[in-house]
């Protein structure tokens, strides 16, 4: 491989090492602070919103975005709180990222269990379409459904979102965890088949309990990208009642209530879940991802 | 990440090949198909009817009411001539800089610097923190990020307000109600939001690569660019693949942003495909027009992700080859 060009590229001088770490001492600090002030320039809009969150209107007027709050405000937080019932759209975001969460992983386990372990004939082809279909625009499927939930009664139902995403979801862990199944040890299968277990008991008692780390990177993954997701929400959702934390804040951009002030204490409302989402779970996510590399 | 570690084991082709099945053997096989069975029943109704239906639906002109009327081949021969739909791929082809090129880039240097000279010469924990602030872009709700950016742009936005704190105030505009300024605007806004990925993908991938490399290499003599090029690169290649895939298909697909930043607008300045479609279908109420974009989208996409997907089936087999 490529690592063999290193020696020719790179004549070596007895001198040339120790000079480069002494050098070396000097230039790492360098790199530390380019990449700090990296780091530093990729939080100045959460600093914005931070600093913004917490102003009246009168004080954003006179002092403008960067100024220092004269006052910790909180009428912002609260106006935006009530007028958009943020409880209301945090539990319609956690029901349907919920919901969709445990039926994909659920649905994407019974696909990849015909197609990894059972061997199925075409499972290439059935995967590819699998992976395909996870990979259409949104746009390509949006307008039947949107006309069909209308003729069923689905429409502005947090049920048509859930169903669509549970769709889209395990199409993408059944591409996933058919080739992790399909790397499977066959003895674990052949020796629970010996001991006269029928397929139902082997996907429960031995297939499930070895994925469970891959199935929960799977369930984490599906809850952030269903609690993310915007145009089949911002279309299937269209009341106060149902939307989601996303489309709530998108509706009211540009209404009279949504001054620079209420606009930033949305924004932090909203980035707080995702935040606090992501710091539980970050373990998980870590030990599934070693677990993944470790097979 | 588990993620392309699968992927790079797709093709079973490696698998030995089973003895030839008994009959009882493929009708034991066969009962697997019942677990096939709801998956399978989901996908058509909520991704294969449907899909079928835009196609059927590009071929017509409808309203969303009443009955739709075949036109054949015209909505995608108005296409054509439409300056609208052109300008909306010459901006996905920018989203594909803005999010694919540039954050691939970006973050194999960032990663491999947070790997291999923060992450080993100072505290681990400096480079999980580093790593942490170019990730939280990514936690947040894009449509969040855009409205906040938006925000940020304006003419009375921080931004300006900065370049004012700075004594640039000649440099105040308005971003993202200038056509001119709009679209590099956007993109600035994307790479912010996109960087944070192929950084975590790339840094959980290096952690793979056997540490003897390097130290061999740097016993060699190779200094921090020699490593980088022939250690680091080749050896995070299936990664490289998977993050450029995913970044090319969202590319092609961002609309959220689009939606919150700018609404394709100024004058179609930053107008996409699919926030042309879904202005079409649900603002313009011409269904079947709207249909045609979305399945031209539909078939770039597919081209593209086959391309994707034979470039990595290559060079594997290359790799084995050797």
């Amino acid at each position: 491989m490529a690592v063999t060009l290193t020696p020719s590229t790179a004549p070596v001088t007895p001198a040339r090492p120790v000079r480069d770490r002494h050098h070396r001492g000097v230039s790492r600090w360098v790199v530390l602070a380019l990449v700090t002030l990296g780091a530093l320039v990729m939080l100045v809009p959460f600093a914005f919103m931070l600093l913004n969150a917490f102003k009246s209107p009168g004080d954003y007027s006179s002092g403008g975005p960067l100024s220092w709050p004269t006052e910790f405000y909180t009428k912002g937080l609260r106006t935006y709180w009530t007028e958009v019932n943020f409880p209301l759209k945090f539990w319609n975001s956690a029901i349907i990222a919920g919901s969709v969460a445990v039926l994909g992983v659920a649905v994407s386990l019974l696909n990849a269990y015909a197609l990894g372990i059972g061997r199925v004939r075409g499972r290439l082809w059935i995967v590819g379409l699998f992976l395909l279909a996870n990979m259409l625009p949104q746009e390509a499927l949006i307008y039947p459904l949107y006309y069909v939930a209308k003729q069923v009664g689905l429409y502005n139902t947090q049920l048509s979102v859930i169903i669509i995403f549970t769709v889209i979801q395990s199409a993408f862990g059944t591409y996933l965890l058919a080739s992790v199944m399909g790397t499977f040890p066959r003895s674990l299968l052949e020796a629970a088949a010996l001991d006269g277990a029928g397929k139902w008991t082997v996907l429960w008692r031995v297939v499930f309990p070895n994925l469970r780390p891959t199935l929960a990177v799977l369930l984490i993954f599906f809850f952030i990208w269903t609690w993310n997701e915007f145009l089949i929400p911002l279309v299937m959702l269209i009341d106060n009642q149902t939307q989601t934390i996303p489309v709530a804040l998108a509706s009211l951009q540009g209404d009279r209530l949504m001054d620079a002030p209420t606009t930033n204490a949305g924004a932090l409302i909203s980035l707080v879940p995702a935040i606090l989402f992501f710091l539980i779970f970050q373990r998980t996510l870590a030990r599934g991802i070693t677990a993944g590399a470790e097979k | 990440m588990a993620v392309s570690e699968t992927v790079a084991a797709t093709p079973p082709a490696a698998t030995p090949t089973p003895p030839a099945p008994s009959r009882r053997r493929r009708g034991r096989n066969a009962a697997y198909w019942l677990y096939l069975l709801p998956g399978a029943v989901l996908f058509l109704l909520v991704i294969g009817a449907p899909l079928v239906g835009t196609l059927y639906l590009s071929l017509t002109k409808w309203s969303g009411i009443g009955d739709p009327r075949w036109v054949g081949l015209d909505n995608y021969q108005q296409l054509l001539q439409d300056d609208v739909f052109w300008a909306s791929f010459r901006n996905t082809v920018w989203m594909l800089v803005a999010m694919v090129v540039v954050p691939t880039v970006l973050g194999l240097l960032l990663a491999a610097v947070l790997f291999d000279v923060i992450g080993r010469r100072f505290k681990p924990r400096t480079a999980a923190a580093l790593r942490a602030a170019f990730y939280l872009p990514q936690v947040l709700p894009v449509v969040v990020a855009g409205i906040v950016w938006g925000w940020i742009l304006r003419p009375d936005g921080a931004f300006n307000s900065l370049l004012d704190a700075v004594g640039l105030g000649a440099l105040r505009h308005d971003w993202l109600g200038d056509p001119g300024t709009a679209l590099p605007a956007v993109m600035a806004v994307m790479i912010w939001v996109q960087i944070g990925y192929p950084v975590v993908v790339f840094m959980a991938a290096l952690q793979r690569v056997d540490p003897e490399l390097y130290e061999a290499a740097e016993v060699d003599g190779a200094n921090w660019l020699h490593r980088f090029r022939a250690i680091t690169l080749p050896q995070i290649r299936p990664e490289t693949f998977v993050v450029a895939l995913t970044c090319t298909i969202a590319a092609l697909k961002v609309f959220g942003p689009i939606f919150a930043l700018t609404r394709g607008g100024p004058d179609n300045a930053t107008n996409v495909p699919s926030y042309f479609a879904y202005y079409t279908f649900f603002k313009k109420l011409q269904v079947g027009y709207g249909s045609a974009i979305s399945m031209v989208l539909t078939l770039i996409i597919v081209v593209v992700a086959g391309i994707f997907i034979w470039m990595q089936a290559r060079s594997e087999r290359r790799d084995r080859g050797f």
